[in-house]
């Protein structure tokens, strides 16, 4: 740093030392320096969210103007060359996968989480740990080709088929739709994906509990599971909503893995076996494209505003759940 | 007798709770398991020197002969400027919260930020980088898939990162504070090397993230069969090229996106394990 060398005459602190009234000035100036630096860094999370919410919402202006916001999210119509931008398909599309892969998600991984912080040895933490790196660390590309390959023709020759026959007096269980592109694809390779983040942000609520509660209850004669369920668990059950709220909004973004297997038909999903659309898909099929028609590029940056709209109010949601359960925001 | 009842009653619901459980975990390995297998199965038949060591020739969309080494070395670099570039941001960050922030207010409306640009779908990211290099006249490059995927890993790294400085014991920091150090000096010399194995296991997360990533730098790299030459030219990338030869009606050209799948994977996983035995050699460096 070019100050080393600088004199610095007017600097009057009260030391007779030369040399260590030089030293401390040049740290406490570069700690200064480099403070501000930092601040100014820290300043980008915050700032690129702001000027992305602000940049989707000058694009998005246009069709606010000439639609009211009851007409774009409740139109059932999405003709975009007629003029006809109703998300409602949409809207259905994304809360009926990111519904059902939580659902799929939440109890297996509920289960996985308490047997390792209760029951599991340390060497199979160990190992649990890099298989849900693993799983995480797969691209949702591959979690689509895996969906494609395995899990769609596993709907359309077996569940489908099984389930129309035996379940289809339930309302959700029988459908016209014979490929097996469905809600219920998205839904099972989203579940796979949300899974180690559902599993490592529960284990780390339920670590949150101190051991001698455990021991206590063990002490008095307690098993394991009813240790975790009466004595564990009611401590940290808000901790572990909230996992699985913030397991939904990671859900709600994902894009490319519910794509490959959704089907992308823009209709309203009357069961579990239909195609639907969710908004993301929408954005990543047509953005880009179609730019003749008036306002459709408008009502794309639209949906992703309201895309980080409800992803923001997840979030919020779930500070304040592990903040009122746990005392603190972040686990 | 009443007794006996109750603690068999017990032991029957524990047993139960544990057979779920154990199911519950063998599903999750199962699910992990039946991906790669799957992944290994489809594409291992496809896979070829040829399709890793070439670019595509003409034709290769039809099933003509050529290769993904347009997509593989996109992919490379692409994540690769993109990680340094998200962990020149990011670690500052990190440092800053730590140091300077701690779990105040401020503190905590940064990881709220962050946790939701964590949420927020690659797609948007894509759109919006797209949105901005179009009003300043850029066109889909290296340059501007670098940034963007930059934009994407900042959340994942500093969370990451983050995770690892608060689970850090205070004690050192606090010797080098009583010792005269700044707060600065402590950060620099203190925590980051105390934290290098959680940096690498931060940046390589980051990384993979960043090369699995398609939506994002759809719009923003572009796609070409060349091998980029300069940070401006338009550049492929595995994802991409996977879900492109997915989508075309030919089996041989949709086996190729197989394979390419498998390349990726194997990337993904070499890095993950990497990480792992990155970050546990480093970890004797760390005083605990």
């Amino acid at each position: 740093m070019s100050m080393r060398g600088t004199p610095r005459k007017h600097f009057s602190l009260d030391m007779d030392d030369r040399e260590t009234r030089s030293s401390v000035s040049v740290r406490k100036r570069r700690e200064v320096r480099v403070k501000s630096l930092f601040f100014l860094i820290t300043l980008i999370p915050v700032g690129l969210l702001i000027v992305i919410s602000i940049a989707l919402a000058i694009r998005a202006w246009p069709i606010l103007q000439q639609y009211s916001l009851n007409d774009l999210l409740l139109g059932e119509v999405w003709k975009p060359q007629k003029g006809f931008f109703g998300f409602l398909p949409f809207i259905a599309g994304t809360f009926w996968v990111t519904i059902f892969g939580v659902l799929l998600a939440a109890p297996p991984c509920f289960f996985a989480a308490v047997y390792l912080s209760e029951y599991a040895r340390r060497t199979t933490r160990a190992i649990a740990k890099p298989l849900l790196d693993l799983l995480a660390a797969i691209p949702s590309v591959v979690y689509g080709v895996w969906g494609m390959v395995a899990i769609v023709p596993l709907i359309s020759t077996h569940i489908s088929p099984f389930c129309k026959r035996y379940l289809g007096f339930l309302p959700f269980f029988t459908s016209d739709n014979p490929t097996g592109y469905s809600i219920l694809a998205g839904a099972i390779v989203l579940a796979v994906m949300i899974t180690p983040f559902i599993i490592s942000i529960t284990y780390e609520v339920l670590s949150v509990v101190p051991q001698g509660t455990r021991e206590a209850s063990l002490a008095l004669g307690a098993t394991r599971w009813h240790t975790a369920w009466h004595v564990v668990l009611p401590q940290v059950s808000g901790g572990i909503g909230a996992g699985i709220v913030l397991g939904a909004s990671r859900a709600l973004g994902e894009t490319m893995a519910v794509l490959m297997v959704v089907g992308n038909v823009a209709q309203m999903p009357k069961s579990i076996f239909d195609a639907a659309y969710p908004l993301s898909a929408l954005i990543a099929n047509n953005y880009g494209e179609m730019m003749s028609i008036p306002l459709y590029d408008s009502a794309l940056l639209g949906a992703a505003l309201f895309l980080i709209g409800i992803i923001l109010v997840f979030n919020i949601l779930s500070v304040i759940i592990l903040k009122g359960v746990l005392g603190k925001s972040w686990v | 007798m009443g007794m006996k009842k109750k603690w068999r009653k017990r032991h029957i619901i524990e047993t139960l709770f544990k057979g779920i459980m154990f199911l519950s975990s063998s599903v999750v390995v199962f699910c992990l398991g039946y991906i790669l297998w799957t992944i290994i199965i489809k594409g291992l038949p496809a896979l070829s020197w040829e399709m890793i060591s070439q670019v595509p020739q003409g034709g290769y969309y039809l099933g003509k002969e050529g290769g993904i080494l347009n997509a593989i070395i996109g992919s490379l670099y692409l994540a690769t400027g993109g990680t340094l570039l998200a962990l020149l941001i990011s670690l500052p960050i990190a440092l800053y919260m730590e140091t300077y922030m701690g779990t105040s207010r401020w503190g905590n409306l940064v990881r709220l930020a962050l946790d939701v640009l964590w949420g927020i779908p690659s797609i948007v990211y894509g759109a919006f980088g797209f949105t901005i290099m179009l009003a300043i006249g850029m066109r889909a490059s290296l340059l501007g898939g670098i940034i963007v995927l930059a934009l994407l890993e900042i959340p994942i790294m500093v969370r990451a990162m983050d995770e690892v400085i608060r689970q850090m014991p205070k004690d050192l920091e606090q010797a080098a504070l009583a010792i005269g150090s700044t707060k600065l000096e402590v950060a620099l010399h203190v925590v980051i090397r105390q934290m290098l194995p959680g940096i690498v296991s931060a940046v390589l997360l980051a990384f993979g993230r960043g090369i699995g990533d398609a939506a994002s730098v759809l719009f923003t790299a572009g796609y070409t069969d060349r091998i980029p030459t300069s940070l401006m030219s338009p550049t492929a990338s595995l994802p991409l090229a996977i879900f492109f030869q997915l989508s075309t009606p030919f089996p041989e050209v949709q086996q190729r996106a197989y394979a390419a799948a498998l390349v990726l994977t194997i990337i993904v996983l070499v890095i993950s394990l990497g990480s792992r035995w990155l970050s546990s050699r480093l970890e004797k460096f760390v005083i605990k």
